[in-house]
């Protein structure tokens, strides 16, 4: 609320005339501080993906306060908007910007090169420029332990995947889930339903239905609405939320969620611009780097279930598991990664077939 | 005995019906401003950010210009249709399918566009937009399915189509399997109107679709068999107009020109196809048209107070960390407002108890 109380005291004495002077003075109060600026997808009340980025942008706020401020733009849709809000972001001073959706590639790429003095940080995207850096996290490395708890929690045998988009992050991540699935209980399957959309709570929950009523005893989301929890809540069955810790949502059905955590990267790039060093590189960080997590395990979940998941984390961290180690035949049954190897990130960042196991097409 | 009564009036205010919309503006910057008040903002910085400081850059205009845009062209179209009692609801899908048609154009000569490309894209995009509503009008005309119901639906479908093609055919092959079509090459891009903005050619495209929904509507006899048949359809039966021709040229017409919005926008401020290309223009038009009494130079207006609204939204939370909720909030209250002051196009009000009216009277225009 210290944006508000701001507000209000530099601004509120005066009437419109005296608008532009205290913005004046604002700038002139802030000349040390870097202006930071964050562009969502979703609100910030999404609990999900948008929320997690501004849990981020928090974290900047608390450890580098006094020397950057920071402004945020929610629910900016993906096309002819975006352009608009980051331009509208780099030429009122943000010298630091963070597009966090991948439709804000090329809007992104375009405002970046008639601004060649800002940086810009684009999430999940693969264009990279002299002042545009990439980031994103491998999300499948979490999918994998949960994947290894689903195997041991599901009854039936089989479990119901909503999928946002058919892009490759969500399609790796479907397969690195029903690898470890299978691991653990070669009987299981997983059935997938698309709402194209990345939050849209109405679709979320009637998906989650729909598959609960097709039999599933386990659901989970790679959407960022808490819908799909409060219906698996609802419904007396299980689901792993996505991107944040959506436990008070369904708090007997949430086995646990991945958690994206953005907070570290943040604050480091903002760090690295303030000293001069930042560099547009791009960046891909799983479990090891702090980046993908997992929310508190469900007391549901037996003991040796919960050290498994935790070895297995404990596993890719060290380096001696890897989500995609041959062999790995997709649906047709043709291997795709041959034993003794492991997928090159290359593979993943293209991945657009399944693993055997999932139930369903992608659209081609 | 009340002290302000409403009282009918014999017939329908010309005055009132342009000064509602001024009064409904009136008092959603007066709720607006003690809507800040009460969030403990200061409500004159707060309403300067959010409707006057996104005007005060050549860029900021030309922004307005650009979202204001396709909300003009789908809504001058919607209006005429509305105006004959034709309810194409279905715009946004409309729209879409401009985009597809369009964009496909561009995607199936991408390497090998000269001058001709983008001429052919818009003939594309407007035919693509008629194709889709020349659905609900052979339903409408052929079984009587109600065009409202038809088109609506027909939107969802558009939408889910465009969604197969980004990511089957129109995907980009060097795109890392992202549902986005390649970004088109410079013949294929509308030219820009003003240097230093985004303002394209589509806003021109607008402009002229203002002028001509006003030359339609008030100089031809075509015009002239809308309007009777939408007041009074028996009439026009009687006076041998063909309501089934109606019906098709104001779907066709309004399904054109929200295909050649939906090309607008691809080949303009986004430059590729991309599984979400409208923040739902075509819906958003159905407020405009009303909001400009459907009339094409109300409709102009009203489509840039619109795009104010989702400006200066963003602007707000730029400049002062408001919620972007707000923009939904605004845009409610306006259509609230203008809702409510319309009745005082039916009626007027009287002050005080005395008065030339019989009271029956007045108590039936307080009840209904």
């Amino acid at each position: 609320m210290d944006r508000r109380t701001f507000g209000k005291t530099a601004l509120g004495l005066a009437g419109a005339a005296a608008v532009t002077l205290g913005m004046g003075a604002g700038t002139a109060l802030a000349q040390q501080k870097m202006k930071v600026g964050f562009v969502y997808v979703g609100p910030v009340s999404d609990f999900g993906w948008s929320y997690q980025h501004d849990q981020g942008r928090l974290a900047v706020e608390k450890a580098l306060g006094d020397k950057v401020t920071t402004t945020f733009v929610e629910n900016v849709p993906e096309g002819a908007d975006a352009e608009r809000v980051i331009d509208q972001l780099a030429s009122t001073g943000h010298k630091m910007i963070f597009t966090t959706s991948f439709g804000y590639m090329n809007p992104t790429l375009k405002v970046a090169q008639r601004h060649p003095n800002v940086m810009f940080e684009h999430a999940t995207g693969y264009k990279r420029s002299k002042n545009l850096a990439t980031y994103a996290a491998r999300f499948y490395e979490g999918r994998t332990v949960i994947g290894l708890i689903a195997g041991k929690m599901t009854k039936k045998n089989v479990i119901g995947y909503i999928g946002s988009v058919p892009i490759p992050e969500v399609v790796s991540g479907i397969n690195a889930f029903t690898l470890a699935l299978r691991e653990v209980n070669p009987q299981a399957e997983v059935r997938v339903v698309w709402v194209n959309s990345w939050y849209d709570p109405g679709k979320e929950a009637d998906a989650a239905k729909a598959l609960i009523d097709q039999g599933v005893d386990i659901i989970v989301q790679h959407t960022d609405s808490a819908a799909p929890v409060q219906t698996a809540q609802e419904r007396g069955i299980y689901v792993f939320g996505q991107a944040s810790d959506m436990t008070r949502f369904g708090p007997k059905a949430h086995l646990t969620a991945i958690v994206d955590d953005w907070t570290f990267y943040y604050v480091d790039r903002v760090k690295a611009a303030l000293d001069g060093t930042w560099k547009p590189i791009d960046t891909w960080g799983g479990i090891k780097s702090g980046m993908v997590g997992l929310a508190p395990y469900n007391t549901a979940i037996p003991g040796d279930v919960v050290a498994m998941a935790e070895k297995a984390k404990a596993d890719i961290m060290a380096g001696t598991r890897h989500s995609f180690t041959g062999p790995i035949k997709d649906q047709s049954g043709k291997v795709m990664i041959p034993a003794g190897k492991h997928a090159t990130d290359e593979q993943i960042l293209k991945m657009d077939w399944f693993v055997e196991g999932v139930v369903g097409k992608l659209p081609k | 005995m009340a002290l302000i009564r409403l009282e009918p009036r014999g017939q329908a205010s010309q005055a009132m019906l342009y000064l509602t919309p001024v009064l409904a503006v009136v008092l959603t910057l007066a709720a607006g401003f003690l809507l800040f008040a009460a969030l403990g903002f200061d409500p004159v910085a707060a309403l300067y950010a959010f409707f006057i400081e996104p005007l005060t850059t050549t860029r900021g205009l030309g922004e307005l210009a650009v979202k204001a845009t396709p909300l003009v062209l789908c809504a001058v179209g919607l209006a005429i249709g509305f105006r004959a009692n034709v309810w194409n609801i279905g715009a946004e899908g409309q729209f879409t399918l401009g985009a597809i048609a369009g964009g496909g154009v561009a995607l199936a000569f991408y390497g090998e566009g000269g001058w001709w490309l983008l001429p052919l894209m818009v003939v594309a995009g407007a035919a693509g937009g008629m194709a889709w509503a020349a659905i609900p009008a052979f339903l409408r005309t052929r079984f009587n399915a109600s065009e409202i119901l038809t088109s609506l639906m027909l939107t969802y479908v558009a939408l889910l189509l465009l969604s197969l093609l980004v990511n089957g055919p129109y995907r980009d092959p060097d795109g890392y399997s992202f549902p986005e079509s390649r970004l088109f090459e410079e013949a294929a891009v509308m030219p820009i109107l003003i240097e230093g903005t985004r303002v394209h050619l589509g806003s021109l495209f607008a402009l002229l679709a203002v002028a001509g929904g006003w030359v339609l509507m008030a100089r031809t006899f075509v015009g002239f068999q809308i309007k009777v048949i939408g007041l009074t359809p028996m009439a026009a039966g009687y006076a041998g107009f063909d309501q089934k021709r109606i019906i098709w040229l104001t779907l066709l017409l309004s399904g054109g020109l929200a295909g050649l919005a939906g090309l607008c926008e691809v080949a303009g401020p986004i430059g590729q196809i991309m599984p979400s290309i409208s923040p739902g223009y075509g819906f958003t038009a159905i407020i405009v048209a009303f909001l400009g009494r459907l009339h094409p130079v109300g409709i102009l207006l009203a489509g840039l107070l619109m795009a104010l609204s989702f400006i200066g939204g963003e602007a707000a939370q730029i400049g002062l960390g408001l919620p972007k909720a707000i923009t939904g909030v605004f845009q409610g209250m306006l259509l609230f407002f203008l809702l409510a002051t319309d009745v005082l196009i039916r009626y007027r009000l009287r002050f005080g108890t005395k008065g030339p009216v019989v009271k029956g009277v007045a108590a039936k225009g307080v009840a209904a």
